[in-house]
């Protein structure tokens, strides 16, 4: 590759917002062929530094050179002009239009008169879908898609323009293990026809794999760059935190009680004849593919989702089900996927987001005793070490993993907790504060609660659980102990018929 | 605690300022123009006037703040006034009128949550298709005749006086005061909230939040009957086009007093002080001798204009958030570190 030139250059690239720097002299190429990670943790400058080649952001100091020449760049469409395309995490779709008028917006194939071309278009967005993995009608609106099968439309947009350079921004967080292995072949495809690939991914396990180069930035500083075949998951730690994590995840061994929880024979519309049960102190994971019922199964316990038969019981008393209000009462937590959309009540405090389960318990003469609950707020923010200005503070103004921990802390401050089901616990938190909630949730377990990790996260799942159940289109397929569960056996079981 | 408490007012103090400042600005404009503004007879008038709509406004407050909305309470008016003049007509007994006129209001509150939590139709449509209804059911009752009342008991609720005070601004201060108490010292209170600012995240911390719905718009029915029974003791008679737009003006002075429509954000003193803008505000155009047409024009005005300022102070907001997010994130790092050292309790 060395004889190659770069395609892609970020020269001494430095970016302010409201006088604080979100990029310092950073330093960037990428070679034609080569897949070029940009690793860091939230708020390091990486999806600053892509909204600056994508001309999201304008470059106020530093060059910017694409095939070794100095280009300006005002807007998102210059850069495609000069074959720069970024599939951003947070997606650019309109709900109401088709999924082939998405991925042709604003240059739809023309006809005679001004009028568009249908069927090429509808051909050429078969063929990008084909790319993709995405088995779809291209006349299908946006709208009714899954998180999923819009990140790959995503992706095939950025494939409809020539592209010397694609950059994805996490483009995996929502999909499943079989799509990831399509778009890992697209990449090796795209790499062959000598397309540079910018990857921004958490997932250390896809950065071995398919990532050439990697780039570390810290606080908007690039802190190193490797090879990836010369580095570890623990020289990368290091550089992200500044520091060795001695242990990404801080299981405890505990030595697991009674059966604390079980569910038997419990069917909704999304899930089947669920079994299982959970011994006091287990941490117990749920893995499977996406939309193998996960989420689904978390929401049926919890009394979300209608269920229609079947049992859930805590410490030998069955709880009514469809209720969460009765749910909670009795002991069960819930940790929703969806932090902002499903978790937080963003217009609130960190405060008010903390108590509401609990609100009750500070309830003195029909008034809410303020000072106690103040405090029990304040004794949280200490002992998770949340980091928030005050317990006043609105809670959209922290950090992703903050947050998370105040949903955790939701539940902590519950002192009849008995169960705790966490749906993708760490979903977007940088590795700092992943580990903390690790040592959280390990904390948890070690006082008896029975804790239930849904997530589509191999190796948290593998590291944090005493056993594993995979599901598969709403049932379980299997169950796996920690020792016998490895990443292959789990595929075989979540794909079945292996 | 003190500094907590401190702190909130000041917030509190900060974000009504603006409203205040307009409402003093536009009195003390009145004051020069009219030698009549400031005579005690005005201000009891402009009371008397404003606190019809406060009443009913508060309910509003609680529906928007849950996320919801209600359009039938004018036409809600209508219905609590035939039932009002008719008990009364026929038992002379104001008491009975009034329970009536709370069972109404309960009943009809009922009816709109119950449409809007059980089958799931959005808020603006099922209280529009009620508005609808019950204004017809209203005209039907008499046929569009008014209906004198036979006595002069009831009148009382909407034209007598303890002491100085009108009674309407008496029973006006009594929901305030309890309305301040339930959205901010009761665990209902802050469900409102919570229901209103994300429904997904109240369900899955484990809220009963249909059943609070239907408790808001009980609650908001009931405080639109209550204004419907002062409306109609001021009139001394069922008249059936009471209430037409009344709807719109409370949702108005609610929406002035920066509550938002999406549900979450709002306060009670920003409503009073909504109403009594705009209640000044018509005051002063009849002092003024402003065509009562006009009148509406300006209204409408006002309510645009206060909603391009609290847009743009959002905005404010959210540019100051940002810069905070980006200062946090400098001092990201070197938190950690303290891990092996301090070992977390978890109460």
């Amino acid at each position: 590759m060395a004889e190659l030139s770069p395609v892609l250059e970020m020269k001494n690239i430095s970016k302010q917002f409201f006088g604080f720097y979100a990029l310092k002299n950073v330093d960037f190429n990428l070679y034609p062929g080569e897949v070029h990670s940009l690793l860091g943790e939230n708020g390091a400058g990486k999806s600053t530094l892509i909204k600056i080649m994508a001309g999201v952001n304008s470059l106020e100091q530093g060059e910017y050179l694409v095939d070794g020449k100095k280009v300006e760049v005002k807007n998102p469409r210059g850069a495609q002009e000069l074959g720069v395309n970024v599939v951003f995490q947070e997606l650019n779709l309109v709900p109401s239009l088709s999924v082939a008028e998405n991925i042709f917006f604003g240059r739809l194939p023309k006809k005679a008169l001004g009028r568009v071309n249908w069927n090429k278009l509808y051909q050429d967005t078969e063929v990008l879908l084909e790319e993709v993995g995405l088995e779809i009608n291209p006349r299908t609106r946006v709208g009714l898609l899954g998180v999923a099968q819009q990140q790959l439309v995503e992706i095939a947009k950025a494939l409809s323009h020539e592209s010397k350079v694609i950059a994805m921004d996490e483009p995996t967080s929502a999909l499943s293990y079989k799509e990831i292995e399509r778009l890992f072949l697209l990449i090796e495809k795209l790499k062959k026809k000598g397309v540079g690939i910018i990857y921004v991914s958490h997932k250390f396990d896809e950065l071995f794999r398919i990532t050439d180069r990697i780039t570390i930035l810290r606080d908007g500083e690039k802190v190193g760059e490797v090879k990836t075949k010369e580095t570890d998951s623990e020289e990368l730690i290091s550089y992200m935190v500044g520091r060795q994590l001695s242990n990404l995840y801080p299981k405890m061994d505990v030595t697991p009680g009674d059966v604390a929880f079980q569910v038997k024979g419990l069917t909704s519309d999304k899930v089947k004849d669920i079994n299982f049960y959970v011994r006091k102190g287990e941490i117990i994971g749920f893995s499977g593919l996406m939309g193998a019922g996960r989420t689904e199964l978390a929401r049926a316990i919890f009394g979300l989702d209608q269920t229609h038969e079947g049992q859930i019981i805590i410490e030998g008393k069955e709880v009514p089900r469809n209720s969460a209000k009765i749910a909670v009462q009795r002991g069960i937590g819930y940790i929703p996927e969806d932090r902002k959309e499903e978790g937080l009540v963003l217009s609130a405090s960190v405060r008010e987001n903390m108590t509401i389960s609990v609100l009750k318990n500070f309830v003195e003469g029909g008034r809410i005793n303020k000072k106690k609950e103040f405090d029990c707020t304040q004794g949280a923010i200490e002992d998770l070490r949340i980091k928030t200005q005050s317990s006043e503070q609105k809670i959209v103004s922290l950090s992703g993993g903050n947050q998370q921990k105040v949903i955790l802390a939701r539940w902590l401050i519950k002192e009849d907790l008995k169960v705790l089901i966490l749906d993708e616990p760490t979903r977007g938190i940088d590795v700092g504060s992943k580990s903390e909630i690790y040592r959280l949730i390990s904390e948890l377990a070690s006082k008896g609660i029975a804790v239930l990790m849904m997530s589509s996260e191999m190796p948290e799942l593998l590291s944090m659980c005493d056993r594993i159940y995979v599901m598969k289109e709403g049932e379980l397929a299997g169950e796996l102990s920690q020792n016998e569960a490895t990443q292959e056996k789990i595929m075989s079981k979540a794909i079945g018929g292996i | 605690m003190s500094e907590q408490r401190s702190t909130l007012k000041k917030l509190t103090q900060y974000e009504q300022t603006p409203l205040l400042i307009a409402l003093l600005a536009i009195c003390a404009f009145l004051s020069f123009k009219s030698d009549v503004f400031l005579s005690v007879d005005n201000i009891m008038n402009v009371l008397r006037q404003s606190s019809i709509e406060l009443i009913a406004a508060l309910g509003m407050t609680m529906a928007l703040l849950a996320g919801q909305v209600d359009l039938s309470i004018g036409s809600l008016l209508a219905v609590v006034g035939i039932v009002t003049v008719s008990i009364y007509n026929m038992s002379g007994s104001v008491f009975l009128a009034v329970v009536a006129a709370i069972i109404v209001g309960v009943a009809v509150g009922l009816i709109n949550g119950a449409l809007v939590t059980k089958t799931k139709i959005n808020a603006l449509i099922a209280t529009l298709g009620m508005m609808a209804v019950l204004r017809g059911i209203g005209y039907l009752s008499t046929n569009a005749r008014a209906v004198q009342t036979e006595g002069d008991t009831l009148k009382l609720i909407g034209t007598g006086y303890v002491g100085p005070i009108p009674i309407p601004v008496i029973i006006a201060v009594v929901v305030l005061v309890a309305f301040y108490y339930i959205l901010n010292h009761t665990t209902f209170g802050r469900y409102v909230y919570a229901a209103g600012g994300n429904e997904k995240a109240a369900l899955s911390s484990g809220l009963p939040v249909s059943k609070i719905q239907i408790w808001v718009f009980i609650i908001c029915a009931v405080t639109a009957a209550i204004s419907g029974l002062i409306t109609t003791g001021r009139l001394n008679s069922f008249q059936p086009t009471i209430g037409v737009g009344f709807e719109l003006n409370v949702i108005a002075a609610v929406i002035l007093g920066g509550t938002r429509l999406t549900g979450g954000e709002g306060t009670i003193s920003g409503t009073v002080l909504g109403v009594l803008i705009l209640g000044v505000l018509s005051n002063g155009l009849v002092l003024l001798d402003v065509n009562s047409f006009w009148q509406e024009v300006v209204r409408g005005g006002v309510i645009i204009l206060a909603v391009i300022i609290d847009e743009y102070r959002k905005r404010a907001q959210q540019k100051q958030l940002q810069a905070s997010v980006k200062d946090k994130k400098q001092e990201h790092v070197q938190p950690i570190e303290e891990e092996s050292t301090t070992k977390a309790n978890i109460s």
